[in-house]
């Protein structure tokens, strides 16, 4: 077969199957249970770090808040 | 040390140069060869004047900011130039005598008004891309910029690729694609920066502090990604002489123009869209003062944009030699998108909820919001017009022209506004602006100004496609193309005025933000202002 029909084939069968599988999961993962919690940690990132970089042990202190 | 290397170099580069210039076969590869030996020679001068001078190592207890400061002055400056030229170019198609005959081939129409979309584009909204990422980046990663003067590298290798490009296409140096049409050195010489580009934001993400890539990243490493993929594939075109301007493209026929619109279009859905996500998903928070409505639908709001953006680009090509597939496919696409958008809509303006009555109080966050607004309107204006039946009454037409500035006036413009306004007071350790009555002024300008453009591209748009396709009971066409042209006046003073207000709103802007770092009282210490978390 040549490469413009394999190509072809293989992109609107399984490429597609799998890119939208992955879409479909990504929602999915979002909309777990247990995950407005996780995100409210995220959410708060441009607050945090305003005015200067965080130090060493900072970083630390925040992954234990979260 | 390095520096030996970095003049070397140099020195190298002032040389070819000088030798490509002596040597070039075209007014626009001569001046472009110029530019680049004198920007080589001005920053080996740099380079040695710096050699062997004792080095103050970078403090890694602050944020780089020089970079940014720097970005910020020259988005304001590329803005007002890029506003001028389409100013002017309204104009232009409003009175021809303003095509004047002592600058044919030079200053007509067909010449300034690629200088005006690459101004505004990639002069503007680039320089503001850059510039807001570099802030956004090492904000939200809590950690220096990575890679040191890479980032100095970064900005001034892209002044040059707007200055070869601008000066090119006045000389008539173009590859004829649209939004692509520097030639073959400076697309290559775009590559190297845009490389440089990705090293700085990704190795500053890879030191983050925080355990997170906050969302405002994920847009602004998507747009740097996808704009490198399209931008080397839309230019695979081979030099005619190493010595010209002239190049020729690998595509060609309906390939090359599948190319250029899958280009195109992603270049309006990553560079035009996921970059200036970015900035929202960073600036409206902060203006408001509240986190983002809903984490988990930014996310969501992510990945269906990458992954339906970048099918829409054959709706450019309904009714053409494209097979009817392949438009329906970018036609489904294109529809489709539109719930995505709004999702990212609604997540930008419901950050507001609960604190509504700032926009009566705070004209940035009011610029914020009509810029999210008109995000809203022109994504929903833009799968409408890819419909198959509405594009055979808009394409051609001068409603192209109007959905696309209401979404880079509207949504990339006010936008940028909101941000340059939220970033020079704390750039320049200001307490506040210079004066909030010049924000709402430049807001009422510019949105006014927005309407009228918009609203008589509406009009003329939908006339012109009407009389286009208008026959006699014989079937014959009634109007002639000149008809139209004649029948398109008003409006098109109308709208050279409403370019007049944008224009006018900026530059008060620009009066605005240089009175704020002249006048403004200082922040008595940077760190006073710090809340408490």
């Amino acid at each position: 077969m040549e490469t413009y029909s394999l190509l072809r084939q293989f992109a609107d069968s399984w490429m597609l199957l799998f890119l939208f599988a992955f879409f479909i999961g990504v929602v999915i993962w979002v909309l777990r249970p247990g995950a407005r919690k996780v995100y409210e940690e995220p959410a708060g990132i441009p607050f945090r770090h305003e005015d200067k970089p965080a130090d060493d042990d900072d970083s630390a202190a925040d992954a234990k808040e979260a | 040390m390095t520096n030996y290397f970095k003049l070397i170099a140099l020195g190298v580069a002032t040389l070819l140069a000088l030798i490509a210039a002596n040597y070039a076969r075209d007014v626009a590869y001569l001046v472009n060869a110029l530019t680049v030996a004198v920007f080589a020679a001005v920053a080996f001068i740099w380079v040695l004047r710096n050699t062997d001078e004792p080095v103050q190592p970078a403090p890694q207890n602050e944020y780089m900011d020089g970079v940014v400061r720097a970005g910020v002055i020259a988005t304001a400056f590329w803005g007002v130039v890029g506003f001028l030229a389409g100013t002017f170019i309204a104009f232009q198609l409003a009175f021809p005598y303003l095509n004047f005959d002592w600058a044919q081939g030079y200053m007509n129409f067909g010449r300034l008004r690629p200088l005006h979309t690459s101004a505004v584009i990639f002069a503007f909204g680039g320089n503001a891309l850059i510039a807001t990422s570099f802030y956004v980046v090492q904000r939200t990663s809590a950690a220096r910029m990575w890679g040191g003067n890479l980032a100095w590298f970064v900005f001034w290798g892209y002044q040059l690729v707007i200055v070869l490009a601008a000066t090119g296409y006045l000389l008539g140096a173009t590859q004829s694609k649209e939004y692509a049409e520097p030639e073959w050195y400076v697309d290559w010489w775009l590559t190297i920066v845009w490389v440089a580009y990705l090293a700085v934001f990704l190795g500053t993400i890879v030191k983050r502090k925080e355990r997170h890539i906050y969302v405002a990243n994920w847009f602004y490493l998507s747009f740097i990604i996808t704009v490198a993929m399209l931008h080397i594939v839309n230019n695979l075109s081979i030099p005619v002489s190493m010595f010209g301007s002239k190049s020729v493209q690998v595509f060609s026929g309906v390939q090359d123009a599948m190319t250029q619109w899958w280009y195109g279009h992603n270049a309006v859905g990553f560079f035009l869209t996921a970059g200036f996500l970015g900035m929202m998903y960073y600036f409206v928070p902060k203006q408001a003062e509240r986190p983002i409505y809903s984490y988990k639908l930014s996310i969501v709001h992510f990945w269906a944009l990458i992954f339906i953006y970048i099918w829409a680009g054959p709706h450019h090509l309904h009714y053409t030699a494209l097979p009817d597939w392949a438009s329906t496919l970018g036609m489904v696409f294109s529809v489709v998108l539109w719930m995505p958008s709004w999702g990212g809509m609604i997540n930008g303006l419901m950050t507001l909820s609960g604190a509504w009555d700032k926009l009566r109080t705070d004209p940035i966050i009011r610029m914020m919001v009509i810029s999210v607004g008109f995000y809203g309107m022109s994504t929903f204006e833009g799968p409408m017009m890819s419909i198959r039946a509405v594009n055979s009454l808009s394409h051609y037409t001068d409603w192209t022209i109007g959905h696309v500035h209401s979404g880079a006036l509207g949504w990339n413009g006010m936008i940028t506004f909101g941000a340059l306004y939220f970033l020079v007071p704390r750039l320049w350790n200001r307490e506040s602006l210079y004066s909030l009555r010049m924000v709402s002024w430049h807001f009422w300008l510019a949105t006014i100004g927005i309407i009228l453009y918009a609203a008589s591209m509406w009009v003329t748009g939908i006339m012109e496609g009407l009389m286009w396709r208008e026959v006699d009971a014989n079937g014959f066409l009634v109007n002639s193309f000149a008809d139209t042209v004649a029948a398109k006046f008003p409006m098109y003073v109308v709208r050279g005025f409403g370019g007049v207000l944008y224009i006018a709103g900026a530059l008060i802007m620009c009066y605005n933000l240089w009175m704020t770092v002249k006048r403004s009282p200082a922040v008595e210490s940077r760190h006073s202002v710090v809340p408490a978390e």
